[in-house]
């Protein structure tokens, strides 16, 4: 049950984030080159990747054992949890720019609307494209991350609705706010998604590999619990670092 | 079309290389550590339970710390 509820969120927040970041692009391209085209290209990549989950998440389910699939599925979720819990450390001590959706909005209209023909006809081939390719490279995450959560908990149907829920909230919500994409907590959000899902990664790779958890799935909770506080004590020391060299270079100066 | 097919994989093998591996490639390395860990220490319950999250945290630190602003 716990690890169920986890799950879940953990599907949601990872979709909803890589959603936030494909919308500002389908939005940026709608605007520039036309709803039609912009929308369209959304849609088919949506398409595809709805079939990726079908095709390869099925026969991985049934095919492969569950052990060997859990190692596996737990490695890849902890590159990809580290890698976004990486990027969360050195955004929130001042190593890195924070993510900002206005800037890639505004970068994304000024590519579109500084391209070849200006004018627009019914379809538009480069509005097609920049949306096809911004929703399915973002939603490519999101289907890893659904086969990965959703097979190794043997729960791919329920991973499948959290992720069509988040994009359908994130999605709605989107064009209801339209510009206001940099609203959403998108660091944050980051943040909380690289400390589940390498609290996964780290739950499955032991599980498959024979370790056994104390207290089963609550390890889950211990887990995030531990990462948590590994990521604050982190930040406060980058954080340190930064401000110290800050003051080096300033006595330096004088 | 067995330069389309060779471009394919080229472009595939690569799409998942920048996946996986990208700029940090000590971030892949140590997961494979702490799958080996884990995999070695099955049967030692207690080291295996410590081990795999702490294996996790030093080397997302280590990865943070070589990712830091360089002045």
């Amino acid at each position: 049950m716990t690890s169920t509820v986890v799950l879940v969120l953990a599907v949601f927040a990872a979709s909803a984030v890589e959603m936030v970041e494909a919308l500002t692009i389908v939005v940026a391209s709608g605007t520039t080159r036309g709803w039609r085209s912009a929308l369209e290209g959304a849609a088919v990549a949506v398409a595809v990747l709805a079939v990726i989950v079908g095709a390869v998440g099925v026969p991985l389910v049934h095919l492969v054992p569950i052990d060997v699939l859990r190692v596996v599925i737990g490695a890849l979720l902890l590159v990809l949890g580290l890698g976004w819990l990486r990027k969360a450390i050195l955004r929130s001590s001042g190593h890195k720019a924070m993510h900002d959706e206005d800037a890639v909005y505004a970068k994304t209209v000024a590519e579109l609307a500084t391209a070849v023909g200006r004018a627009r006809p019914q379809r538009d081939a480069l509005g097609f494209v920049v949306a096809f390719k911004g929703v399915f490279l973002e939603g490519m995450e999101v289907v890893l991350i659904v086969l990965s959560l959703g097979s190794s908990a043997h729960r791919l149907g329920l991973a499948a609705v959290a992720a069509a829920a988040a994009v359908l909230v994130v999605g709605g919500a989107g064009f209801l706010v339209a510009r206001q994409l940099s609203e959403v907590p998108e660091n944050t959000m980051k943040m909380a998604v690289g400390i589940m899902l390498t609290s996964f990664g780290a739950f499955w790779v032991g599980e498959g590999s024979g370790v056994h958890w104390p207290g089963s799935d609550l390890a889950i909770l211990a887990l995030i619990a531990f990462f948590c506080a590994v990521t604050a004590l982190a930040i406060a020391a980058m954080r340190h670092l930064l401000t110290a060299r800050a003051g080096v270079s300033t006595v330096a100066g004088r | 079309m067995t330069g389309a097919a060779g471009r394919w994989a080229t472009a595939f093998g690569r799409f998942w290389w920048d996946f996986l591996v990208g700029d940090t490639p000590e971030l892949f390395a140590g997961v494979l550590v702490v799958v080996a860990t884990a995999l070695l220490l099955r049967h030692e319950r207690l080291a295996a339970v410590l081990l795999v999250p702490l294996e996790c945290a030093a080397f997302v630190v280590a990865s943070a710390y070589r990712g830091r602003r360089r002045g």
